[in-house]
């Protein structure tokens, strides 16, 4: 057996290799107004796998559509052809890596959009800094794009840890659920979501009775659900960390266990709507939540989200729409510059204010390069709410844009 | 004290469907010498299987409890004719590949056709609630599941032991040369064996439809807990993989509530010490793999 896995792991260490073969560089630039005489929007994501739905092709889509209201919206724009290309990255940085150099290379994408995993996010943040290419980033959730690994080319578009924590974590203390137990998945992202939300509930007053790190991945979750009634003080609320498939394990088991009618409630830290429609709504019924963005919020929104569905045949989730909005304000800040260059580009970019059905109050701070707009409380309705399909959110507040994400003072963002 | 002991009766419940998986890897490992690295996959579509027969065709989560076992048991005996079975003669790493690549092409497919998402599947109307356990409440569903496993590792049990079928098995187990030379056809108890191991792992995949995630990574993230559970109980040891398979779902009850870091990767450290101890796995025999 010890031989047969031994064997195996090198084996699999081969495969592995195999799998990530490289892009290599070569010469793009040949000088001019719009290089190559075409604008390249590019996205990087997980058309495979955990994020596939939550994003995926249908962001490839929501790109397109993006060209197309702008060619509406300027039909005597200086850019002339635009053009949509996309890669898998599974996930991984490497592929992440090679992907981005091939992109910004071989298929002379002006700009990289999307790139969910924040390991994989960082890397192509790096690449871009190094080809100096604009990099927006959509789904990644660290904050760490615009603190400490922030660069020139790269910004952060639609929510970080920090409006996850902010949102959720203030917001439910300040309505009363002062005692919180919190339990996260024991690596990169589950940490800096548990380090966050603890901040936000003892800034607004609250405490984190105790907090846990669980196994990732893991199906079982009772051990920590049969004990949450029993902390001292008890938790008003069990704030959970787990994305994707460990997070309907654990809200299965938080609805088998009775927990809501012990009075210990649930909030989710990061949650999309592919989730809700995944376990069905009755599963994750009162749970509250931050979004970023919602396709029934209003009328605009759910125009938007009509047009999406008419091409996709799905609802949009907010990574959607934010890649609409991104690839909108990227092709408008080229247009306003008159050139694709990175460096006019990037100063069209820095401190532009505007609205799109994407992002309301939105500006791009020029310090850090956080896209802030304003997020969205939200809780999630009981089955007999519900009037259509995807109609599984009611938006308790607004969170104001300057409110919604980290000051500027405090960031650890040094511009080079 | 009360905690403790509701604690590990989690373990319980969570240590049932490693003990049937292991249950199911253990016979088909003593009867073929195959690891079968696809069991987890199994416990995937086990679980799909509940899910697709009732969306599709409105079957409910008992009937599933049967067809679904049966159908795939019949899949995996097809699958050890075709495949397996062509391998057996060759170093053990071969069907280990071949297995793990069966893994690969079901998850990937029911990954085509569903995504990569989690399933909605409600328990049975008739274990919604909770029983009262005397120290503790605990719901219905959770105790049910661990009720069906016990029995059905008896079951199995006194079919191994007091049926004839059961000691062909045991014999050509622990000694398959000689158990031919004794005139037994041990070959054609071969498919059905796997059959039935791949049933098992079906079986736990139905169970676990309603509390755990339908999704297509179920199976892989359970199964390497599995091979330390049959690798703590004794590689072969059909006994051995149940008494491991709850206790080390107990081990990890415990761990969580006192030590949650280290949860993960108690369950190696376990299988470490007991190699250590015993390198044959708690109830193992020397020479299995020679």
């Amino acid at each position: 057996m010890r031989e047969v896995t031994r064997r195996s792991a090198a084996v699999l260490a081969t495969g592995t290799l195999l799998l990530s073969a490289c892009g290599q560089g070569g010469p793009s630039d040949d000088g001019g107004e719009i290089s190559n005489g075409k604008v390249v929007l590019g996205l990087i994501n997980d058309q495979s796998d955990v994020y596939a739905e939550l994003s995926g092709e249908n962001s490839v889509e929501a790109v397109r559509m993006a060209v197309e209201d702008f060619q509406e919206d300027n039909p005597d724009s200086a850019i002339g052809e635009i053009e949509v290309v996309d890669a898998d990255h599974q996930n991984k940085p490497d592929v992440a890596n090679s992907k981005a150099a091939e992109l910004y290379d071989q298929r002379q994408a002006d700009v990289i959009l999307d790139v969910p995993t924040s390991s994989a996010a960082l890397a192509v943040a790096n690449v871009a800094n190094q080809k100096q290419k604009i990099h927006m980033n959509v789904t990644a959730a660290t904050t760490e794009l615009t603190g400490e690994s922030c660069n020139k080319y790269t910004f952060d578009y639609a929510y970080d840890t920090y409006m996850l924590a902010h949102g959720t974590g203030t917001t439910v203390t300040e309505k009363g659920a002062e005692n919180w137990y919190i339990v996260y998945p024991d690596y990169a992202f589950g940490q800096d979501m548990e380090s966050s939300f603890s901040t936000a509930i003892e800034e607004a007053g609250g405490q984190v009775v105790e907090s846990d790190p669980t196994p990732f991945p893991n199906d079982n979750f009772s051990t920590f659900l049969v004990k949450a009634p029993d902390l001292d003080p008890a938790p008003d609320v069990i704030g959970t960390m787990q994305a994707g498939g460990d997070l309907v394990n654990l809200v299965k088991q938080y609805n088998e266990f009775n927990l809501a009618d012990k009075g210990v409630d649930l909030a989710v830290g990061l949650m999309f709507i592919t989730d809700i429609h995944s376990l069905g709504v009755e599963a994750f019924s009162g749970v509250t939540f931050t979004d970023a963005w919602y396709w029934d919020y209003d009328e605009t929104n759910r125009r938007w989200a009509d047009e999406f569905q008419e091409r996709t045949g799905t609802r949009p989730s907010f990574a959607h729409a934010g890649n609409y909005s991104a690839a909108l304000q990227y092709l408008e800040a080229v247009e306003r510059a008159g050139t694709d260059d990175s460096d006019a580009v990037v100063a069209e970019l820095e401190g532009y204010e505007f609205d799109d059905v994407f992002a309301r109050n939105g500006k791009i701070r020029a310090e850090d390069h956080r896209v802030v707009h304003d997020a969205y409380l939200a809780r999630v309705k009981e089955p007999d709410e519900v009037s259509e399909e995807w109609d599984y959110e009611e938006i308790v507040s607004t969170i104001p844009a300057d409110e919604a994400f980290a000051p500027v003072e405090d960031t650890e963002c040094e511009m080079g | 004290m009360v905690n403790v002991i509701q604690q590990l009766f989690n373990g319980l419940v969570g240590g049932g469907f490693l003990a049937l998986l292991a249950l199911g890897l253990a016979v088909i490992f003593g009867m073929l010498r195959v690891v079968n690295f696809a069991h987890g996959a199994f416990y995937m579509l086990g679980a799909f299987g509940a899910y697709l027969l009732l969306t599709e065709a409105g079957v409910n989560f008992w009937l599933a409890l049967l067809v679904v076992p049966a159908a795939l048991a019949v899949v995996g005996m097809a699958l050890e004719r075709a495949f397996v079975h062509r391998l057996t003669q060759l170093d053990p790493l071969y069907n280990f590949l071949l297995t793990f690549g069966i893994t690969l092409i079901l998850q990937d497919l029911i990954k085509v056709r569903y995504g990569n998402q989690s399933q909605p599947y409600s328990r049975p109307a008739l274990l919604d609630g909770s029983v009262n356990l005397g120290l503790f409440q605990y719901p219905s569903y959770q105790v049910f599941v661990l009720g069906f496993a016990i029995v059905l590792c008896l079951l199995v049990w006194l079919l191994l032991t007091r049926t004839r079928v059961g000691m062909i098995v045991r014999a050509a187990t622990e000694r398959p040369e000689l158990t031919r030379s004794l005139g037994v056809d041990v070959g054609r108890w071969v498919t059905p064996v796997f059959g039935f191991g791949i049933g098992l792992a079906a079986l736990a995949g139905v169970l676990a439809a309603p509390m755990r995630a339908v999704h297509p990574m179920m199976g892989s993230d359970l199964i390497i807990t599995v091979f330390a559970v049959v690798v703590i109980g004794g590689l072969g040891s059909i006994f051995g993989s149940v008494v491991a398979g709850f206790g080390i779902g107990m081990a990890q009850a415990v761990g969580n509530l006192y030590v949650p870091a280290l949860s993960q990767t108690l369950v190696f450290i376990l299988m470490a010490v007991v190699l250590l101890w015993r390198p044959t796995g708690l109830f193992g025999r020397e020479g299995v793999l020679t």
